[in-house]
């Protein structure tokens, strides 16, 4: 700030600026709204939740999620399909480490030639839509009993979040400084000490970044596991859509059932909003 | 002056110094060894991704229905004239395209607006950073269920609710209760989806409006000029390139999408888009043969997208690189 600039134009920026501070509040509120809406109706009871216009200030109840989790009875347990959905988002995201973290190595810290190419083609992968591959992968599944098998699940999730955790990682490893393996290497440092000294430090805040995003879209992902899993491997997503069939008011159930399934992706969401940006960019953008 | 680029430098230190050249075959080997870490990845996606896809170029060509597998047999082009000349078809293919140009257009215009928001000093930034995420973060079939259940419902939606809240305020009982979802069932999806989208496009856009050089900016405020100049003449042009990525990648996720039309609509009032008519044609009419020639026109469209997708991407990469 120059001393030159007269205290009138700073107070007119500094109160416009207090304005446009107050309407990004009142936009954030906006966008959280429906959230908050979802929790609120997941807390009242059935009767509550169904008036017109809404009850605000009606008593909260835990009523809702004890129906989702099936002391009410009648209903489905919740248990099987989150514990399905857990396995296949876990596993997978510990597959696509496995295999991500060598790849984005052999592309970045000792590429292999042409990598740029290699690394494009993982890309392209990726823009395909999936459910033009949908059909073929459902006939093989059905001649080969993975049907409602929570392992097929494992395997798609893993080759659909593979390029963008190839490309995460490889935009972190690339930070690695080639004078620090320069030096390590005229030290006479093995690959062992230089991948733990060197790379390591670096890839660590990156495997959690790739973790994280291919744990959430393993977690959202619908089609699939609707196509190829029955009762025994159904993931949440699923039982999230056949929860409405039933008769009567389910308002307040829908909501605790929507909340629940959304509060892991927003636990590790909100745990990592900076990488978050990074991974679905595909490493692009930091 | 020609730039090394990060392919020479990582390979000469790679290599470490001298290494005498022991003929072909050691070189070799120290190829293959270069190549091992990648091998993995890369038999496993195109296993995993690739082959289906070749299977469905194949299937493409033959008729056969679940429903009458007696006949089974070659088709020629049969089932590529059934999807070319099929109204219902080329309707979703026009509802397809309607819905991701408006809600990538719409969250782009929104998510910029929001990121210049957020790309400056207020009290409980973070916190409005935070709350603006969380759209995104919400599962998609139960941000779907959300928005048909608790907010458009006609009877006990809370946008209904409101509006009759609103008339009660002044006295009134005639609150209009518009049926959402039967009114206007496409935008009704569009909605739910801007709102999920919206914060995809502000993170990239606020990383892009962080990523500007603060001096340049400084030093036209100085030399005089206004703000929506400087919005105009600096920062625009810098953030073209975010703009094209959000604009491309948000094309590709919301091209796809299946979950929002799945559970609001369930693909009827002329809001089935592609991914839903060919889950449709193979998962319900069980023409596993149109399902696939369908499939296959689907990846020849979103290869023009990609190609396009993949240069704005290449254009990053290389800026990034010679950086």
């Amino acid at each position: 700030m120059t001393p030159t600039t007269a205290p009138a134009s700073l107070r007119r920026r500094r109160r416009a600026n207090g304005l446009l501070g107050l309407v990004a509040w009142l936009c954030g509120i906006a966008f959280f709204l429906p959230v908050a809406w979802m929790v609120l109706t997941s807390l009242h009871s059935e009767q509550d939740a169904a008036t017109n216009p809404p009850s605000l200030t009606a008593p909260l109840t835990l009523h809702g999620y004890r129906e989702f989790f099936g002391a009410g009875g009648g209903g489905l347990s919740p248990w099987p399909p989150l514990v399905n959905s857990l396995t296949a988002s876990v596993l997978s995201t510990l597959l696509v480490l496995l295999l991500a973290v060598p790849a984005a190595y052999a592309l970045s810290i000792r590429p292999v030639r042409k990598w740029s190419d290699v690394l494009f083609f993982f890309l392209s992968t990726k823009m395909l839509p999936l459910v033009a591959g949908l059909l073929p992968v459902y006939l093989v599944a059905q001649n080969t009993g993975l049907l409602d098998d929570i392992w097929l699940l494992v395997v798609l999730y893993t080759s659909m979040n593979l390029p963008i955790a190839v490309w995460m990682m490889r935009s972190f490893l690339a930070e690695v400084p080639v004078e620090m393996l320069e030096a390590a290497s005229l030290d006479g440092a093995g690959l062992a000490t230089t991948l733990l000294r060197i790379v390591g430090p670096v890839a660590l805040p990156g495997i959690a970044a790739t973790a994280l995003i291919s744990f959430l879209f393993s977690w959202n992902e619908l089609l699939f596991a609707r196509v190829l899993t029955g009762v025994v491997a159904g993931t949440s997503p699923v039982f999230l859509t056949g929860f409405v069939t039933s008769q009567g008011l389910f308002l307040a159930k829908v909501c605790a059932a929507a909340t629940v399934i959304s509060l892991p992706v927003l636990a590790a969401g909100f745990a990592a909003q900076d990488k978050l940006v990074q991974g679905l960019s595909l490493g692009a953008v930091k | 002056m020609p730039t090394p680029t990060a392919e020479t430098v990582r390979s000469g230190a790679a290599s470490g110094g001298a290494v005498p050249v022991r003929g072909a075959a050691a070189r070799r080997a120290k190829e293959w060894a270069r190549r091992a870490p990648l091998l993995p990845a890369l038999v496993f996606l195109i296993i995993v991704t690739q082959l289906p896809f070749v299977a469905t170029v194949v299937l493409s060509f033959t008729r056969w229905n679940a429903l009458a597998p007696d006949r089974r047999g070659f088709a020629a082009l049969d089932n590529y004239a059934a999807v070319f000349t099929d109204p219902a078809l080329r309707a979703s293919v026009a509802t397809t395209v309607l819905l991701t140009v408006t809600v990538v257009l719409v969250s782009l215009v929104l998510g910029l607006g929001l990121a210049l928001l957020l790309d400056r000093k207020f009290f409980g930034r973070g916190l409005v950073r935070t709350l603006l995420i969380t759209p995104f973060l919400v599962v998609p079939v139960a941000a779907a269920l959300l928005w048909k259940h608790a907010l458009y419902n006609a009877s006990y939606g809370l946008l209904n609710g409101a509006l009759t809240a609103v008339w009660r305020l002044f006295g009134s009982d005639g609150a209009p209760q518009p049926d959402w979802m039967t009114s206007s069932p496409l935008a009704a999806v569009e909605t739910a989806l801007i709102w999920q989208w919206t914060p995809f496009m502000m993170l990239i856009l606020l990383a892009g409006l962080q990523s500007r050089p603060a001096d340049a900016i400084e030093a036209a405020r100085m030399d005089g000029a206004g703000t929506f100049a400087i919005f105009r003449y600096l920062t625009l042009p810098h953030l073209r390139r975010y703009l094209e990525l959000a604009a491309l990648l948000g094309t590709v996720y919301v091209v796809q999408n299946f979950d929002a039309v799945f559970t609001i609509t369930s693909g009827g009032l002329g809001t089935a888009t592609l991914p839903y008519t060919l889950y449709q044609t193979f998962y319900q009419a069980h023409d596993y043969g149109r399902a696939s020639a369908q499939g296959v026109v689907v990846v020849l469209c979103s290869l023009l997208v990609a190609t396009f997708a993949l240069r704005t991407v290449s254009s990053l990469l290389r800026e990034e690189i010679t950086r």
